[in-house]
């Protein structure tokens, strides 16, 4: 068996569309409500997660085998919180600006439901580079609509993107106005709401039927 | 190895408590020196912006000598006393740092005060006058991005440029007012559009911290 084949493959692309773990499994949407309403901490977060993930998993993968089944959650838990906190204490000696922009988020990838997920369906139950692969996957697929939320919040809500004006200013002579409400916390979830409408249009078989 | 065995699992649980605490404390130890020197430029760097001067990190230090000729704690009656003024957190002492900016004795003073989520803190600068900000910088640990951490841009704390904290002798502090509304008997400036109680946390905090300065302000005045 090869380190790609069609099931790792699988494992890897999967998250990134038909089994998105925010617009399929529906998970993680509350950081993607906090974090999306500029684009660059959408970015980091995208990133921070998936490191996050993909470690959580190889650890959890690895100790499957011995982990008591009745404090297995708390087992996660545990590894998932110092996983943050190094990450955190590493970002803050040689990243520190990242980490300002970050500042409480850091510490609430702990509570990011898709870390609890993939480490319960997947990392309990498959060996340490599928559970690698299937990180990565999941994380980049939350960092996909994170990036694409953030896009169009900071572009309607604040006129720039990363910061840099692209709303040119003859716009605004002639009456345009940035939409306040992009910038609030509930535009997210409608806009998180029409990515997973587009979404299943295009994907009829995710469409459930009733 | 029965893994459901009350023995099994507290000895687990032991002994995965003990790796993490020790991992943990080992890179909290390990990167202290790291994260301690970014911490100093970090302040270096809020403390020079607050006189509209801006550098990076790493060359934060030198300008930061270069610029800052004294730093002193002065108490509530305004009188100097000893002590360590860039890492002061004593209540009831306030650190001044004097800096010099083309000729002219800049006053910087600390700001501390709670927005929506979390503490804020800031620097703002004084003319010669003790009067009239020559500029300011503002920092959050955790308000929301887009909205209220829209504090610590340059766009906000430019409006704090040239407006008096006295008025008729009087102090006063600086107001901040939601954008379109003005403040009578002080001067004002536009608070954030969404960021409400943040743009509030920030006029508290001026009013509460120059409060602990004002004698100093007054004293020996030229």
């Amino acid at each position: 068996m090869g380190l790609l084949s069609n099931k790792n493959k699988e494992v890897l692309a999967g998250p990134l569309s038909k089994n998105n773990p925010v617009i399929v499994q529906m998970l993680g949407i509350c950081s993607a409500l906090a974090v999306t309403s500029k684009l660059e901490p959408s970015i980091v977060m995208g990133l921070s997660v998936t490191a996050v993930v993909a470690f959580a998993n190889v650890i959890i993968s690895l100790l499957r085998n011995t982990i008591p089944n009745r404090i297995r959650i708390i087992v996660q838990l545990v590894v998932v919180a110092a996983l943050v906190t190094i990450v955190s204490e590493v970002l803050k000696a040689f990243a520190y600006d990242v980490n300002k922009q970050l500042s409480v988020f850091v510490g609430l990838i702990i509570t990011n439901c898709i870390l609890m997920g993939r480490l319960e369906a997947f990392a309990l139950g498959n060996g340490p580079w599928e559970s690698f692969l299937d990180g990565i996957g999941n994380g980049l697929g939350y960092g996909i609509i994170l990036v694409i939320v953030g896009f169009f919040r900071e572009l309607f809500g604040s006129g720039t993107l990363l910061g840099f004006q692209v709303i040119p200013q003859s716009f605004y002579e002639i009456g345009y106005v940035n939409n306040g409400l992009m910038i609030l916390p509930p535009m997210a979830l409608i806009v998180v709401a029409v990515i997973i409408w587009v979404h299943r249009s295009r994907n009829k078989d995710l469409q459930e039927e009733n | 190895m029965n893994r459901d065995s009350n023995v099994y699992t507290i000895i687990y649980a032991s002994v995965m408590v003990l790796l993490v605490a020790v991992v943990l404390a080992f890179t909290s130890q390990s990167l202290r020196s790291f994260q301690k020197q970014n911490e100093d430029n970090d302040k270096r760097q809020q403390i020079l912006r607050s006189i509209n001067v801006n550098v990076e990190a790493g060359a934060a230090e030198a300008k930061y000598n270069e610029l800052i000729r004294e730093a002193f704690l002065v108490n509530e009656k305004g009188e100097k006393v000893d002590g360590d003024a860039f890492a002061a957190d004593a209540e009831g002492l306030f650190p001044v740092f004097m800096a010099e900016v083309n000729g002219e004795t800049k006053y910087i003073m600390a700001l501390h005060g709670a927005g929506l989520w979390g503490p804020l803190w800031g620097y703002i600068s004084l003319n010669e006058d003790r009067n009239t900000v020559f500029g300011a910088d503002f920092s959050h640990q955790g308000e929301t991005p887009g909205l209220g951490a829209e504090i610590a841009t340059t766009a906000f704390s430019s409006r704090f440029t040239g407006k008096k904290i006295f008025m008729n002798s009087e102090f006063k502090s600086i107001a901040i007012v939601k954008p379109g509304k003005s403040a009578t008997g002080q001067d004002y400036v536009d608070g954030i559009s969404g960021g409400t109680i943040t743009s509030q946390g920030v006029d508290q905090m001026i009013l509460n911290s120059l409060k602990g300065y004002v004698s100093f302000l007054t004293s020996n005045n030229k």
